[in-house]
């Protein structure tokens, strides 16, 4: 779900020496909890780490190799893959603080 | 492995049964677990859960060709590989053969925090899609009840489990779900109320220090089961549930007799010898010989090229083949030619199921035809009296059914009537001797009697019997005044029978001689009387010729003096012939 923007924006943001964050969310077919949670995801990187993270959606219903592969048990799941450690939530991320919290996202510097 | 156990015939109104493949538990279940259903195993820790349900998929892959998947919530593959392989099953090789998957589910809680609702559709479409990737037929979940640690929403995970069972139905695969015992229900949370079809307990108890493990069908919807509890063991090669009522009355017998070894003791036996396939007890207290005849019975059976399995609890082999090197019996060619094997065994090495299912184990690799058990009582003093005579009906059952001779020698306790003591086992058995001692004299000598022989003539005499350089040697009965005479006793009556044996010889010899001298005496007297006639007669016939002279000289002078008178010749003829006879007489 790779966009060029986001592409340019990394290329922009790797030069300046700052993480991209990488935010897997693990899903089952377009249900409205699947939705709720890309939804709910979107809205917090935006406000929280734009132009410094990269989400990629992954429709388990598809992909149902990668439920073990990746340790899936509940959906959704957000998976912070980097930075590392490793970060797990399970949820539509309705409730923002313990999102952040959950995923130990920091306030980026201005 | 183990035999196929036939499922039952398939009928429209009969539940269909998925056969597990365990030792015994197919037997209790009438079948095995129900088909395509969840069947739920719970017992606390360390009680072989996880090894049950590993060994159902292992054996369903390996001898039904139903593949499997194992969901493990605590193992990890590597953990699972591991633990099964002490088993002897090979679970990565039929991983890599696509026989089964395994599915290591990694949840710690640390690692999970809880926004907002979610399900656990992964967990779904993870098992879904291990289960379509090798068209699984089996599935076992172990534990679910991480599940309970790890999440934090106790309610969506019982309504997602609820979810779970009923599409585990809908797949149509055979389940079965772990669980941990709870202290007050069956499992810790409650796994119970969502797996109602079967519900397996199992258990770990220790008693006298020597812990045994128990299985229970607990429930069994729609189907007839064993409710009691079994005693079960993990061994070499998997679980063997050993059901005491596995085997009913109907073996096969045999009317073929077998010496025991000792010729004086088969005359007892009605002249040829115990049947083949009984159960014969040999008791006595110690000291009277009970490893000695049943080596002899080990060693007759052996030379006549059958395999004798002996098991013992007391003595080492090469105690037991030194021991009776002394009396004459050579047992070590014979265990050379493997037509004799011994089995030893400290009785306090495991418990009584354990003892069990090795002696089991060493019978179905070796198929004897004779089993020695000495002693037997040092088994039964292992657990109870019921465990005793449960444990020794199930080994006579099983050796009966594969037409195996045994003979259980038992130790009785001085001071208690022996028949009294062996109430739990002897009517379990055919054939019964008892072996004793008897003291007085100052010596002490041991007898032998047949106590009890189904199904044959025995001796109802007791007898004694001697150990010396070259066997046993069952001696005549010399029964005296006060019953039955024994060592120097018996010697003594012995001589006694002798000398008045001697006497009546002697007294017939004299007798003979004395008809002799009789007949000698008889004889000279008859010669005397024949000499005393013979003189006679010579003295009549010299008085008849003298007679004869005369009446001829008469004659002639009556002639003469006729011839004077003119006598005719007649008269004169007559006296010539007269003459005549009486010259021949003499």
């Amino acid at each position: 779900m790779k966009t060029t923007a986001t592409k340019r924006r990394a290329v922009a943001i790797a030069r300046r020496h700052e993480p991209i964050w990488q935010l897997h969310l693990y899903v089952i077919n377009q249900t409205p909890k699947s939705v709720a949670a890309l939804v709910n995801l979107k809205g917090i990187c935006e406000a929280h780490l734009k132009g410094h993270y990269q989400i990629t959606v992954i429709d388990l219903a598809q992909q149902p190799q990668l439920a073990k592969a990746d340790q899936i048990m509940a959906v959704p799941t957000v998976v912070r893959k980097f930075p590392t450690p490793l970060r797990t939530m399970i949820g539509t991320l309705s409730n923002t603080p313990s999102v952040l919290a959950g995923l130990d996202i920091m306030q980026p510097a201005a | 492995m183990t035999k196929r156990i036939p499922s039952p015939t398939p009928t429209s109104d009969r539940l269909p049964k998925c056969p597990s493949g365990i030792k015994g538990l197919d037997e209790i279940t009438g079948g095995g677990l129900p088909r395509g259903r969840p069947t739920l195993v719970c017992g606390g820790a360390g009680c072989g859960k996880t090894l049950m349900a590993a060994e159902f998929l292992v054996r369903g892959a390996v001898q039904f060709d139903e593949p499997g998947v194992l969901m493990a919530f605590e193992e990890t593959e590597k953990e699972l590989n591991a633990n099964v392989a002490s088993l002897g099953f090979d679970l990565a090789g039929l991983v890599q053969r696509k026989k089964i998957v395994v599915d290591y589910v990694h949840i710690e809680r640390s690692e999970f925090e809880e926004s907002g609702e979610y399900d656990l559709e992964g967990l779904f479409v993870r098992l879904g899609h291990a289960i379509d990737s090798i068209g699984a037929k089996r599935v076992v979940l172990d534990t679910l009840e991480v599940l309970f640690a790890s999440l934090p929403n106790e309610a969506v995970l019982r309504s997602e489990l609820r979810r779970l069972f009923r599409w585990l139905k809908e797949k149509g695969v055979t389940a079965v779900i772990t669980a941990e015992r709870g202290r007050e229900s069956l499992t810790r949370h409650g796994l119970e109320e969502y797996v109602s079809d079967c519900v397996i307990l199992l258990d770990h108890r220790v008693n006298d220090q020597i812990a045994t493990r128990h299985l229970r069908v607990v429930k069994y919807r729609g189907a007839l089961h064993g409710t009691n509890e079994f005693p079960f063991l993990i061994g070499e090669d998997g679980i063997s549930v050993l059901p005491i009522t596995s085997l009913a009355l109907n073996h096969q017998v045999s009317t073929e007799r077998i010496a025991t070894g000792i010729p004086r003791l088969d005359a007892m036996l009605g002249g040829k010898g115990f049947f083949r396939g009984s159960s014969i007890l040999l008791t006595g207290t110690s000291g009277t010989g009970k490893t000695i005849i049943s080596s002899n019975f080990a060693q007759a059976a052996a030379l006549r090229g059958e395999r004798v399995l002996f098991f013992s609890f007391e003595e080492s082999p090469n105690q037991i083949i030194r021991n009776m090197h002394s009396i004459g019996l050579r047992l070590e060619p014979l265990v050379k030619r493997d037509l004799l094997r011994f089995h030893s065994a400290r009785p306090s090495l495991y418990g009584l199921e354990m003892h069990l299912a090795t002696m089991f184990k060493e019978i179905a690799t070796y198929k004897p035809h004779v089993v020695i058990i000495d002693p037997i009582t040092s088994l039964m003093d292992l657990g109870t009296d019921s465990e005793g005579k449960g444990m020794v009906t199930r080994l006579i059952d099983y050796l009966k059914a594969n037409q195996v001779t045994s003979l259980f020698t038992s130790l009785t306790q001085g001071g208690k009537a022996p028949q009294e003591s062996e109430a739990a086992m002897s009517s379990l058995m055919d054939a019964w001797i008892l072996l004793q001692d008897f003291e007085g004299n100052g010596e002490r000598n041991r007898v032998l009697y047949v106590l009890k022989a189904r199904g044959m003539k025995h001796s109802n005499q007791i007898r004694e019997f001697l150990i010396s350089d070259h066997g046993i040697d069952v001696v005549d009965a010399y029964i005296g005044v006060s019953g039955v005479l024994t060592g120097s006793a018996r010697v003594a009556q012995g001589d006694l029978e002798k000398a008045a044996v001697l006497a009546s010889q002697q007294e017939a010899a004299q007798l003979k001689r004395e008809v002799e001298r009789k007949r000698a005496a008889l004889e000279r007297k008859i010669s005397d009387l024949r000499s005393d006639y013979e003189s006679e007669a010579l003295e009549l016939r010299r008085i008849a010729e003298q007679v004869g002279t005369r009446t001829f000289v008469l004659g002639t002078e009556r002639v003469a003096s006729g011839l004077l008178r003119q006598a005719d010749i007649k008269v004169a003829a007559i006296t010539r012939s007269k003459s005549k006879t009486v010259k021949g007489t003499s």
